[in-house]
């Protein structure tokens, strides 16, 4: 029996990556929240209604966030959900990192971009415990009835008398009340909102314009060290021996030492380690170090990948992950088919700021200055492997410098406290770009072949579906405590990191399969901005449009007639194709060399993406225009909502026009910028993003734009040329070719 | 290792560095000035981009030796309250997501428009083109040299 599973990726994450009952004990152990960070003075009262939030006699209002911030904007959305049931001014508030300590900050992650949706309620919830204590507090100083008393722009309204009094006169009684639990008070209705549904400058862009926002790389500790990492090309290779000999003379370098590789639940390589004042000493004292290596498995090359995965698209599958009515049979019958196959290679994450992480290793006492989204993870891997407890271990979650997934690893965070380990002073260890971009962990490759069937009639009765990846279940750190054949036979694992996206639904298709089977590979693979879902929609997406072109029908029209059902998804995904299409003008011709694609996809996001593009004589694709509609529930941060989906959309345009990770004798060819060639300001297209007012709880979009644009730009390279993209980045010469 | 004299931000500062080390590096781990980012060290980002004399340069592709008299700005000297035209358009248009690579572009941006006064969509791309941003902010980078430059964006 093969199991059928349909589990969400948010569910998944939802489920194994937070902790059920999240936020309670920052609920009620409010006197430790956050302590450390208090200002300190016999002056200063502070009222603590819980781990959160802090306010001061002097009216200062301090959140502490616990989601990281990336640049998808943790440090502007959670205030504003607190501000929102505070009822306080929006300038009045100072943001600030919480502290690593996860028995009471239970979400100092964030990942599937779940920010928002995980936050909504429950910080909504900090504020309105803090002003209903407030309400408490005044209506006992008053003598008065507490309903007559209301919360308004930082102070509480006697409502007969219009007395008030600000919240800052009221922490110390505050202080002295029992706590009220925050599931027994109201949150405000979404008309009533303030704050909510407003476009709302990000906190931490005055920060960013004038270089104070201090990232990981800029973490800076009396008598620090510098170090870099010299690590075997190949995946799987071992350090055989070194020379540090001219190394050691390199004006600078203090110390030069070998770190072995830990093991898969670190994933990391090893190598020689090059200790020095100054992050330049240490990377010219790397380059004078003589190194033999014993190169491990080196036979893999990205064309015996291809010829693999291409085996692997006919094989027999490792599981059914969806099979309603009877595709295969249906397939195999008297309709007219249509086959095709679309494959997309590893990509790497190439944040702005490299990997790094600053150790301070004391007696008995480990400091970690970290750039992650994951700062739990980060301190609780460097007590396992230091044998310290976790309240030894403190961690700083810095500024990241982008991440897309790349930082929901620990590895080098680990590292660095191997090295730092060896010395008596705080190290920061940095990966040069050229390490960032050969020892990641990239964006599984995948292929897909994709089938359908029309009857006799025209319509569509049958589609399969073939995903095939380099799995990251089994290889990735955080899924990969078990081997990969372990991994993979867990449906729900292999769906949320492998096949999510594929799922042809909501269209009406009475028959589907969709099936899996791994390919093996040395490369380290993980999470990429959107996961399976920056290469399943490529493909569904895409055949959708083959299959609407091989009846001649219009793209947008025929997937309307797709949607019959009568489900909530059909609904949403129906309303944002319509709406992109209208912004877009998708019925006004466009000139020779010029064309549209259209994609779409539901979920708890849905979304559709008419992208417009133009077909140079030298098969140099431009895309011009998006026009992107969301449905992502009410959107918190509006503004936000359109800076992801721009950004996205734009990040993910590297994988689709020019980005590509290949492999050679077991090791990345690509090391920098010249090779690894991603998306620049005149590739960049304006984005314009239409949200769909609503008012219900929100989901999260710092993913939504990467998943859909590879299909619209290839669907609207197809309206341009006639050519059919189908593997991606998109080749020149293939266009080329049909231009001539 | 020699001792060598650099203005920057309008203040001398002598250090002791080997005289090939690139000004980036003097900047950051050196003199603590953190602004500037390393972002691949061969002059491909413009992460690490400053002002020599009002041009915009790779630090990180500038031996600190070469620097000689000319005067260095960085992003902490750009202006001592975020006042600059740029720095004001970029918090308008509400331009960084992760902002790593920011500093680069506004000082890119400076220097461009101090040339370039009143650029078309076109010349922006060009002058702009050396600068990556990974959360692929750009069309927000061009609508703030827009509006830096004094055209409705």
């Amino acid at each position: 029996m093969i199991p059928q599973t349909q589990v969400s990726r948010r569910e998944f994450v939802k489920t194994s990556v937070q902790i059920a009952g999240v936020l309670i004990l920052g609920f009620h152990l409010p006197e430790r929240g956050g302590a450390q960070e208090l200002p300190s003075g016999a002056s200063v009262k502070v009222f603590k209604p819980n781990a959160w939030l802090r306010i001061t006699a002097d009216n200062q209002i301090k959140v502490l966030v616990e989601k990281p911030e990336l640049g998808q904007g943790s440090r502007t959305y959670t205030p504003m959900l607190i501000a929102e049931e505070l009822e306080v001014d929006w300038s009045a508030i100072q943001v600030e990192q919480a502290p690593t300590i996860p028995s009471i900050y239970q979400g100092l992650r964030t990942g599937g971009s779940g920010g928002v949706a995980s936050t909504f309620t429950p910080m909504r919830q900090v504020g309105a415990q803090a002003r209903e204590m407030l309400i408490s507090a005044a209506a006992q100083q008053w003598k008065v009835k507490r309903r007559d008393c209301r919360a308004e722009n930082g102070t509480v309204v006697h409502g007969p008398t219009n007395r008030r009094v600000s919240y800052g006169e009221l922490v110390e009684a505050a202080s002295k009340l029992p706590l009220i639990n925050p599931d027994e008070i109201t949150l405000k209705q979404p008309k009533d909102f303030r704050l909510i549904g407003k476009p709302m400058p990000r906190t931490d862009v005055p920060s960013k314009v004038d270089g104070s926002a201090a990232f990981g790389i800029d973490v800076r500790v009396p008598e620090m060290l510098f170090a870099v990492i010299v690590r075997c090309p190949s995946f799987g290779g071992k350090l055989q021996t070194f020379d540090a000999s001219a190394a050691k003379a390199v004006p600078g370098v203090r110390a030069i030492f070998s770190v072995p590789p830990l093991p898969r639940h670190f994933n990391t390589a090893g190598g020689v380690a090059v200790v020095a004042d100054s992050t330049w000493a240490a990377i010219q004292g790397r380059k004078a170090l003589g190194l033999t290596w014993d190169k491990g498995p080196t036979s893999e090359t990205t064309e015996a990948l291809h010829d693999s995965v291409e085996r692997q698209a006919a094989a027999p599958p490792t599981f059914i992950a969806i099979d309603r009515g009877d595709a295969v049979e249906v397939l195999a019958g008297p309709v007219k088919k249509l086959e095709a196959f679309y494959e997309s290679p590893f990509q790497a994450h190439a944040t702005m700021e490299p990997m790094n992480t600053t150790v301070h290793v004391r007696d008995n006492e480990i400091e970690v200055w970290s750039p992650t989204q994951f700062a739990d993870e980060v301190q609780d891997e460097i007590a396992k492997l230091s044998g310290l407890p976790l309240d030894k271990v403190i961690v700083h979650m810095t500024l990241s410098g982008g991440s897309f997934g790349r930082r929901y690893q620990w590895d080098y965070a680990a590292e660095a406290w191997q090295v730092a380990k060896e010395m008596k002073k705080p190290v920061q260890l940095l990966w040069t770009r050229e390490d960032d971009m050969q020892h990641d962990f990239y964006r599984p490759y995948n292929y897909q072949r994709l089938c359908g069937g029309f009857d006799d009639q025209g319509k569509l009765v049958a589609w399969s579906t073939r995903v095939v990846t380099t799995p990251i279940s089994g290889a990735n750190l955080y899924t990969g405590f078990t081997e990969s054949s372990e991994t993979l036979k867990d449906p729900a694992t292999v769906a949320a990191l492998e096949w999510y996206g594929a799922d042809i639904a909501p269209y009406s298709i009475p028959n589907f399969r969709l099936d899996y089977a791994p390919t093996d590979s040395v490369v380290p693979r993980s999470w990429w901005r959107s996961v399976s879902s920056s290469y399943t929609p490529f493909a569904k997406e895409s055949f959708v449009d083959e299959l609407a072109h091989a009846r001649g029908r219009d793209p947008f029209q025929f997937r309307m007639d797709l949607l019959t059902g009568t489900s909530p998804d059909t609904e949403r995904l129906r309303r944002v194709l319509e709406l992109a299409v209208e912004k877009a003008g998708w019925r006004v011709p466009l000139p020779k060399g010029r064309g549209r694609g259209i994609a779409c996809r539901s979920g708890e996001v849905c979304s559709a993406q008419v992208a417009e593009v133009s077909v140079d004589d030298d098969g140099t694709v431009q895309v011009l225009r998006v026009v992107a509609a969301v449905d992502c529930g009410i959107a918190v941060n509006p503004d936000g909502v359109r800076a992801m989906t721009e950004g996205a959309i734009n990040f993910a345009l590297t994988a689709v026009l020019t980005g590509e990770i290949t492999i050679k004798d077991g090791a990345v060819e690509q090391s920098n910028f010249h090779d690894y060639q991603v998306l620049r300001i005149n590739q960049a297209p304006d984005v314009e993003v239409h949200i769909v007012p609503r008012v219900e709880d929100p989901s999260g979009v710092g993913e939504l734009g990467a998943m859909l644009i590879p299909a619209a730009v290839a669907n609207a390279v197809f309206a341009a040329t006639g050519v059919r993209v189908r593997r991606l980045p998109i080749d020149p010469q293939l266009l080329k070719r049909s231009q001539s | 290792m020699s001792r060598i004299a650099v203005t920057v931000n309008e203040k001398e500062h002598l250090i002791d560095v080997a005289p090939d080390t690139p000004l980036l590096w003097v900047l950051r781990d050196s003199l603590g000035l953190t602004g500037t980012k390393y972002g691949c060290g061969m002059g491909l980002c413009g992460a690490c981009t400053v002002h020599l004399n009002g041009e915009a340069v790779r630090s990180c592709q500038t031996p600190v030796a070469s620097v000689g008299a000319k005067k260095i700005t960085t992003i902490e000297g750009l202006s001592p309250d975020r006042s600059h035209p740029v720095q004001r358009a970029w918090i308008a248009e509400q331009v960084p997501q992760c902002g790593y690579c920011q500093s680069g572009q506004i000082m890119q941006a400076a220097a461009f428009l101090a040339k370039t006064p009143h650029p078309t969509r076109e010349q922006i791309d060009e002058g702009m083109n050396g600068n990556i941003c990974r959360c692929a902010t750009y069309q927000r980078i061009r609508r703030a040299i827009q509006r830096a430059s004094g055209q409705n964006a």
